[in-house]
């Protein structure tokens, strides 16, 4: 059956027409637009994409609003069913704040937004989104993001290392991550959060300032492992 | 009636906010100041009678995040009715 990937656009996302490019780009398939309002998500999905941008204009927290709306509640349903989530930038933040991940994203400790291409080290290659690419090996992907700075306490972080759930690291100061965390997996290896933005790095035109093609091959191996299942 | 949140970051997570803050008070020549941290003042006007169990679970769903902050309820007398 044709791979069905769904994009939710929140009031404010803006990186969502980026993400369905991506999934359309890499699957050959058109990418599902689905919106914030909706109470109930399209039949049979195979992936679900949380795009990044300011939802809700960053009021109270980045992605606190988001969060709370009507199709985050059919998300979180979905995931704990096992549905593959992948939330970048603000969709981390949403991703987060709504308990499908641990931990939070907190300003940068820098103060100031952060855009630029950073090297990403893969720290997991077993789950859908990881699994073609090698143990340390570096991307390069941009970043752009004001509230990235990854903070979980001592006991959760060692919970993701030891479980091998931080599915990256910056390779470079960013943000003030604890441990320079960038990515990470939920228990079940399922949902993935990342503040870099692999779907602004899907073509190998795109100036290597921009990371060449590093991200198209996120959405090639969660793809190709979803087609082949 | 008018309740008065304040969301806080926890002891121990570091407040880049209130670090640059306290750097720039420094800067103005204040060298007294030790420690700041910044925080959020959420003003609500609820009917009366909504119980504190409410107030809490509002702030645990949605005012704060639990895992980098705190908060405290106070409910304010007419007196000192927020403008």
């Amino acid at each position: 059956m044709a791979f069905r990937a769904g994009v939710i656009t929140f009031p404010g996302s803006n990186c969502d027409r980026d993400m369905a490019v991506a999934l359309e780009a890499v699957s050959g398939e058109p990418a599902i637009r689905i919106w914030h309002g909706d109470a109930t998500l399209p039949d049979n999905l195979d992936l679900l994409a949380l795009p990044g941008g300011f939802s809700y204009g960053d009021y109270l927290r980045s992605g606190a609003m988001a969060a709370k709306s009507p199709i985050m509640r059919a998300v979180v349903d979905a995931a704990k069913r096992g549905m593959p989530v992948l939330g970048v930038c603000n969709g981390f933040q949403v991703l987060t704040e709504s308990g499908l991940l641990p931990g939070a994203l907190m300003r940068n400790s820098g103060q100031t937004f952060v855009c630029r291409t950073v090297p990403l080290k893969v720290e997991n290659t077993s789950s859908l989104f990881t699994q073609g690419f090698e143990q340390g090996e570096t991307l390069r992907i941009p970043v752009a993001h004001h509230d990235g700075n990854y903070f979980a306490d001592e006991t959760t972080l060692d919970t993701l290392e030891g479980e091998g759930l931080v599915a990256f690291r910056y390779g470079e100061p960013v943000n003030g991550s604890r441990r320079d965390i960038a990515g990470i997996l939920s228990a079940n290896g399922r949902v993935l959060g990342m503040m870099p933005h692999p779907e602004r790095a899907i073509s190998p035109a795109a100036h290597p300032s921009m990371g060449g093609a590093h991200g198209r091959r996120l959405f090639e191996n969660v793809i190709g492992a979803l087609v082949d299942a | 009636m008018n309740v008065r949140i304040l969301v806080r970051l926890k002891p121990g997570v570091l407040d880049p906010q209130g670090r640059a803050v306290h750097h720039a008070l420094e800067g103005l020549g204040f060298d007294s100041v030790e420690d700041v941290r910044i925080g959020r003042m959420i003003d609500m006007d609820v009917a009366d009678g909504t119980s504190d169990e409410a107030l809490t679970t509002m702030c645990e769903k949605l005012l704060a995040n639990m895992v980098i902050e705190d908060f405290t309820i106070e409910k304010l007398d007419s007196e000192k009715e927020p403008a």
